[in-house]
């Protein structure tokens, strides 16, 4: 993965300094100094109450309410440096969007957003902000609790759609391009409203029959619900972009096919779709499932739904998830709602060493999930129908830090223990999804499966085509493939205006 | 949504369905499978091809009435749509001249074989098709498969046909008459294939079977039909469909093809409840 610290570009900080320069936030500084901002405690994110929640598929954060938001901004020193715009891969221009919400200008605050950020009601609620805006923020250094920011986007994001006064932005004159979208996933979405916007001509080609990629198939209702990602997504059709669903490049058509029906630029946006398993004995007896298939089953096809829906999908006494990252726990929180007595994480490494956000672990051990640390399972048992009963699990030490800098887990030996489990969702990660790769010749690929590109301009080795999210990182964070995108966007507009035109 | 062209029940508990699919059509090769949706709640399913028209911008599958979803399909009248229609999925089929090749069909998968028998036929090989059905009203397409094979051979345990074997047996019948074969293809349920690759295994003939596990997404994005092959695991939706017979762990495939055994059942007794009160 290939995450820095991003400079900010001088026309980046020129519109900053524009902004901060304003009258009205110079008055809105002056009004309450510092040392006041710095008292205010922050407000806290309304939760539904863990026992009740944990039975449904309802989101389990309600979101503030306006005088929240409004207390929230205040807190916002609006410093003169801002860390945080540095912070977020796509770069919004954080301090003008939160000073618009200490004035109770929402909406002026959701536009403001969505300048530079087409999806801001997602983002809003999954982005890892804690490790991104929220962590460099000055607050922070200050009192040690940054600004919430995540929070106040997600408020004037639902602000702006639950008022139903959403602004399409001027379209200018079509260039008359058209670009062909991979995967109507974060990624793919990004590029498209950028471009859209941009006054190109959008196709997204989709190979599910439902768009938002992993927002749709992967990250449960609990934690956005589908009708967010069907208005975002309805949005950027209001732009102009077309969606092809049940189109799967590299099948239906391949890239070369599309250029020849007059597709002048591509972005490959087709995500991290292959499961990684352990290649340990018994990974597969029926009840083990990749993180992919359970959380598609339940989320994609409703099979928590069954039998209204037609999909089913195993319902466990006790369920063992393998992983310690947000997919991990969406897995495992999946599973309690289903009715499982007992949901327990298997996590190879220790607390400390867990990717998943802070709230998800949060969020989970309220709803009565198990964390085993320290644990790595080494086979399977099924029984005679080949259906999965119990696992052997191994206890593991921390060792020296590996190439990542965190500790190694080293075995114990001896320490092998049987444990009863009906249900198992390996969720250890996913490699680069190889249909484009395979069907598009001369497309230059790394040695982890995934498509390789110049970082600056997320070009690939093919004249016109671009790439971003998991298809090049291998799993990463709908953010961070939002964060390509918007680069690729940029580069791809550019690329199509300086092509001779007929 | 993609349009429904034609629907029709070929003999009893088998049904042709005929989709406008005039993108899927052109790239369609044989072996090759397609996923599937009889309405927005349904499940994805995969269902083998059978044919298509790239003039006509159609794709033609052959199905067995089974759970559900199958159940949702037959009721499908021309002009109907389906939410989803995508393909064509897998790798396609090896097509080059191998001498003489023997495809064994049953079920959907007499239907299935035809593509294959028709590219094998073009390529210069001698072909000879071998289709088991329980009994003489269950025959369906023989014309067709006639037209391009060598030979026609029938399985069954059927009196009006003066046979009372199953498959296999056929297929070591040929593999004895027809010396050498040079490869052996087999579609159809997995008992079928896995009989025939049995068939097989002693004469260490090359024995490809399509094989079609549960699936959901068909891309390779969730390993639902993952199976273990040469001691591996492969998922069948890209690796496969086409996979060695012989190389196949069948026990696992087995189990897995009915993890949702008691599902299947409550879901078609639902439907079935409402359908038929």
């Amino acid at each position: 993965m290939a995450e820095e610290k991003k400079e900010l570009s001088p026309e980046l900080k020129e519109r900053l300094k524009a902004g901060f320069d304003q009258e009205w936030r110079k008055g809105q500084r002056k009004a309450v100094p510092v040392k006041e901002r710095m008292k205010l405690p922050r407000q806290k994110m309304p939760e539904r109450e863990a026992a009740v929640r944990n039975r449904d598929f309802g989101e389990v954060n309600r979101g503030l309410d306006s005088e929240a938001a409004m207390a929230e901004a205040r807190r916002c020193m609006d410093c003169a440096n801002p860390q945080c715009v540095g912070g977020c891969p796509v770069s919004i221009d954080i301090p003008s969007f939160v000073k618009l919400v200490e004035q109770g200008k929402f909406i002026e605050a959701a536009w403001k957003i969505k300048e530079t950020n087409s999806l801001p009601a997602i983002c809003g609620r999954v982005c890892p902000q804690e490790s991104q805006c929220e962590e460099v923020c000055t607050m922070k250094k200050g009192t040690g609790v940054p600004v919430a920011i995540g929070n106040l986007e997600r408020f004037v994001a639902d602000f702006e759609r639950l008022g139903g006064n959403i602004k399409i932005p001027e379209i200018p004159p079509p260039t008359g391009c058209k670009v062909a979208i991979i995967g109507a996933g974060p990624a793919g979405l990004t590029v498209a409203g950028d471009l859209a916007k941009r006054g190109h001509s959008v196709t997204i080609f989709e190979a599910l029959h439902i768009s938002g990629g992993v927002l749709v198939y992967g990250i449960p209702e609990f934690r956005l619900p589908k009708a967010i990602l069907k208005a975002e997504v309805d949005y950027l059709q209001k732009l102009g972009v077309r969606i092809r669903t049940n189109f799967v490049v590299g099948k239906t058509a391949t890239i070369d096919d599309l250029r020849a029906e007059g597709f002048e630029a591509f972005f490959i946006g087709s995500g991290a779709g292959l499961p990684n398993f352990m290649k340990i004995p018994g990974e597969n007896l029926v009840g083990v499932y990749s993180a992919n298939e359970y959380l598609t089953r339940v989320n994609l096809m409703r099979a928590w739904d069954f039998p209204n829906y037609d999909t089913p999908v195993f319902k466990a006494k006790c369920a063992a998830v393998i992983g310690g990252g947000n997919v991990a726990m969406d897995s495992v929180r999946t599973s309690k709602r289903l009715g499982a007595e007992r949901s327990i994480i298997i996590y190879r490494r220790s607390r400390h060493e867990m990717p998943a956000r802070e709230e998800e672990v949060k969020h989970a051990e309220e709803e009565g999930i198990e964390f085993h640390f320290l644990t790595t399972p080494t086979r399977y048992i099924g029984d005679e129908n080949g259906k999965l009963r119990a696992m052997e699990c191994l206890r593991m030490e921390l060792g020296e830090p590996d190439a990542s800098g965190r500790r190694r887990p080293v075995p114990v030996k001896g320490s092998e223990f049987i444990t009863e489990v009906d249900l198992v969702v390996v969720a250890i990660g996913q490699s680069p999804n190889p249909l484009i790769p395979q069907t598009t010749p001369g497309l230059k690929m790394g040695k982890w499966g995934n498509v390789e590109v110049d970082w600056k301009t997320m070009a690939t080795s093919l004249e016109g085509v671009y790439a971003g999210g998991d298809i090049i990182r291998g799993g990463a964070t709908v953010i961070l493939a939002m964060g390509d995108a918007r680069n690729a966007a940029a580069e791809m507009d550019k690329y199509l205006r300086a092509k001779p035109r007929p | 949504m993609a349009k429904v062209l034609d629907r029709r029940r070929l003999v009893p508990n088998l049904h042709l369905i005929e989709i406008h699919a005039p993108e899927v059509a052109k790239k369609c090769r044989p072996g090759q499978f397609v996923i599937i949706m009889p309405d927005e709640r349904g499940e994805r399913i995969p269902l083998s091809i059978a044919d298509w028209d790239a003039a006509k911008g159609s794709v033609t599958s052959v199905f067995l009435l089974v759970g559900t979803s199958t159940h949702k399909l037959s009721l499908l009248k021309t002009g109907d749509e389906v939410p989803v229609f995508v393909g064509p999925l897998g790798r396609e089929s090896e097509i080059r001249n191998f001498g003489t090749v023997v495809l064994a069909g049953g079920c959907f998968g007499i239907g299935a074989i035809y593509p294959l028998a028709r590219a094998l036929k073009a390529a210069g090989n001698r072909v000879i098709t071998v289709i088991d059905v329980k009994a003489k009203y269950l025959i369906y397409w023989g014309e067709k498969l006639r037209a391009v094979s060598d030979k026609m051979i029938i399985a069954s345990r059927d009196q009006a046909l003066n046979s009372k074997e199953y498959i296999p047996a056929k297929i070591a019948e040929v593999l004895h008459s027809e010396n050498p074969v040079n490869r052996v293809v087999a579609i159809g349920c997995t008992y079928l294939m896995y009989a025939c690759a049995m068939a097989t295994k002693p004469l260490g003939i090359k024995t490809i079977v399509n094989l079609n596990p549960i699936m959901v997404d068909g891309t390779g994005m969730c390993g639902a039909c993952r199976c273990t092959v040469g001691g591996q695991t492969k998922f069948a939706c890209v690796d496969g469909p086409d996979l060695d017979g012989h190389e196949i762990d069948w026990m696992e495939l087995f189990k897995r093809r009915k993890s949702y055994f008691d599902d299947e059942i409550q879901s078609l007794c639902d439907w079935e409840k409402n359908q038929l009160p």
